[in-house]
């Protein structure tokens, strides 16, 4: 399989904490531009693939490349960020005593070193990106508000933001709308779909309403290795799919 | 905007406060000490002036401990051995401007060299007998253990108590080291018995008077200084690598040198606290290396709050008065009422003095806001009494106020 078009391309990966397999030869290929829905009991690997995409986990084997080209498995977590994937955490992490504005102000594109960050001054651009994103997550009735007093959905909205502000090429987000009641589920589906327009994404998500919402192509793990992938009702009507689910 | 800032009500006026009085402080007590007769009722004597500039000394090695602790979450237990370092860089200094009115009387050699049949003076005593070298090694040496240990172990990402606990080998493997004659510091006896500091008698009470001054003013700087640190993006950024250093990686900071830099400019703010420490008290030895000492320091900075800036250095001022008073009137107790008061601060003050203060001036606030509500709603009778919700005090000194220009949101 060719790589050059590709945004995200795993092959063959595997890992194992304490000789558990947890990611089983996994291979996934993601196109520049595409979004995904990963789908799969708990335990499947889903959160474990991300991990080793953004460099906090070292795979045992197998190829893991970026853009077609960049080898992830010899960059670290920052460098990873820096070449443009963003994250969101399962559950969701923000820096809980800062102001949302704070949040986003950390979070957006722009030097990372210590000198520029200690001396630094918000521009008139940098305001009004923050704003846009604020505007965008729907939180502008709290921007000065501390990040901890949030409710579990609006730190999710809050990351989705800090995503926003990091402008990556390749989104991985990781059930983002676990706590939502069902009109912030749809409102998030919107927005991924809309950021979809001009990012790569790979969303992982138990909700199927949601996964329907978003109407992109699903791939389905299990122990560790893709078990089915194709349309949401190719997929659902997979019988190995349907063993997994009531299986358990 | 740092000066707008500086200006501005809240936490941040605290801070313009703290300054002010240290530098009222270094005018006053020099002038009480000096200028006023002894029979006077306002004459400050020259035990108290050296007694206070001591206790500013550790005032300013507490908040050099709150920039890594309270903001970055680096609980060191090895700060003792920056003031140490620091210490011994100006004992060098000091042991060198004694010349030859040693009891030897060698014009180079200091005496223990002399008493340990030292030949020549070792190369690492070169330049100690002029003021600005030895005022570059405060800096640079603790400094740069500083960054080659903050390299090593931020890097290989240790954090919490293992960080702690080799923190603490750090000062104990300085503690025996400095311990050995053969170091060329003095061994056990350390350095001491001296006469001069640029010239001037460090006797004298003038002088006292003047390093006092210096003590109060570094420590005003130094308020400033970690003042504008952490309100600026980096402290936002030192507080997020404390509350959730992965995600900072995930965003593309390197956490590892967010912290080594604090770490870095920490150790010099305990060097220069050390330097400022040994003419006032006539002596620097292994003993600073203590670990000990160390955690003093913990417990000062936990008294008073961590992460206040203020907070570490009422701390300081107040332990070490309950310290000295307790080993005038009760010695054997004292290291027992340390130690209770740690625990009693742990679990009774989790936040310290200036944590409580302001979670209880948080809430009286928020309670005089709501019965003003209240009055207003009965007063006008209507339900729509648009009284200002309370704000929470600011937590973080020097908020930062990013977005001045633009209005304040509704609220
Ligand atoms: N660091 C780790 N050490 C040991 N085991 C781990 C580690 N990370 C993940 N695992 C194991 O690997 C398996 C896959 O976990 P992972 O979190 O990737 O599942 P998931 O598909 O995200 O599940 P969920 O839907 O519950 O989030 C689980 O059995 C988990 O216990
Ligand atoms: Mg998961």
């Amino acid at each position: 399989m060719s790589k050059s078009n590709t945004i995200l391309y795993l092959d063959g990966v595997s890992v194992s904490f304490d000789g558990f397999r947890a990611i089983n030869n996994l291979s996934l290929v993601l196109d520049r531009g595409e979004m995904r829905a990963i789908i799969g009991p708990n335990g499947a690997g889903k959160t474990t693939m991300m991990d080793i995409v953004t460099g906090k986990t070292r795979p045992d084997d197998g190829e893991v490349f970026f853009d077609g080209e960049v080898d992830l498995t010899s960059h670290d977590e920052a460098e990873i960020a820096m070449m443009g994937i963003g994250r969101k955490f399962q559950k969701p992490t923000v820096f809980e005593s800062h102001s949302i504005e704070e949040n986003l102000m950390l979070a957006l594109k722009g030097p990372r070193s210590i000198f520029p960050a200690l001396f630094h001054r918000k521009s008139a651009a940098e305001a009004r990106r923050i704003d846009d994103i604020i505007g965008v997550i729907r939180l502008g009735d709290k921007r000065r508000e501390v990040a901890a007093n949030l409710s579990h959905g609006q730190k999710q909205w809050l990351e989705i933001g800090m995503l926003l502000a990091q402008d990556p090429k390749l989104l991985l987000v990781d059930e983002p709308v676990a706590g939502m009641t069902d009109a912030e589920t749809e409102e998030t589906a919107r927005l991924l779909k809309e950021i979809a327009r001009d990012h790569s994404v790979i969303v992982v998500e138990h909700d199927m309403r949601f996964v329907r919402e978003l109407g992109v192509k699903v791939t389905c793990l299990h122990e560790g290795s893709v078990l089915s992938e194709g349309t949401l009702d190719f997929v659902s009507a997979d019988e190995r799919v349907v063993e997994v689910y009531l299986g358990r | 905007m740092i000066t707008g800032r500086f200006f501005a009500a809240g936490a941040d006026r605290r801070i313009a406060i703290t300054i002010f009085i240290l530098l009222a402080v270094a005018v006053i007590v020099p002038l009480l000490n000096l200028a006023i007769s002894p029979a006077s009722a306002f004459h400050i004597p020259s035990y108290m002036v050296a007694l206070t500039g001591k206790y500013l000394c550790y005032a300013l090695l507490a908040l050099s401990l709150d920039l890594v602790w309270g903001y970055c979450g680096i609980l060191s237990l090895g700060h003792g051995a920056f003031f140490a370092l620091g210490g011994y860089a100006m004992g060098m200094y000091l042991m060198r401007q004694i010349g030859s009115r040693g009891v030897y009387g060698n014009p180079i050699l200091p005496d223990f060299m002399v008493f340990l049949n030292y030949k020549e003076l070792p190369w690492f005593w070169y330049g100690f007998d002029h003021f600005w070298f030895a005022g570059l090694m405060v800096l640079a040496v603790p400094g740069l253990l500083a960054f080659i240990f903050g390299w090593f172990a931020f890097r290989s990402r240790v954090t919490g108590v293992y960080l702690s606990i080799i923190t603490q080998a750090m000062t104990y493997a300085l503690l025996l080291a400095f311990f050995r004659n053969d170091m060329g510091f003095g061994g056990n006896n350390g350095l001491t018995d001296f006469k001069d500091i640029l010239g001037f008698s460090v006797q004298a009470d003038a002088t006292r008077s003047a390093l006092f001054a210096a003590s109060a003013v570094m420590l005003a700087l130094a308020v400033f200084v970690t003042w504008a640190i952490v309100g600026s993006k980096y402290g936002k950024l030192l507080m997020a690598v404390r509350d959730a250093e992965s995600r900072t990686r995930f965003l593309g900071w390197r956490a590892e040198n967010v912290k080594l830099f604090a770490f870095t400019v920490s150790a010099v703010m305990g060097g220069i606290a050390g330097a400022l420490y040994v003419p006032q008290v006539g002596i620097i030895n292994p003993g600073e290396f203590e670990p000990s000492n160390s955690i003093e320091v913990v417990i000062w900075a936990a008294v008073g709050g961590r992460g206040t800036i203020i907070g570490p250095i009422i701390g300081a001022l107040l332990v070490n008065a309950g310290k000295s008073w307790f080993t005038g009137a009760l010695p054997e107790l004292w290291l027992f009422a340390l130690g209770g008061l740690f625990v009693a601060v742990t679990l009774l003050l989790p936040k310290g003095i200036i944590g409580m203060w302001d979670d209880w001036r948080g809430n009286a606030r928020a309670l005089r806001a709501a019965s003003l509500a209240e009055e207003a709603r009965t007063a006008v009778g209507v339900a729509s009494a648009t009284s200002k919700p309370a704000r929470s005090p600011a937590r973080n000194p020097g908020e930062w106020s990013w977005s001045d220009p633009e209005p304040q949101a509704a609220e």
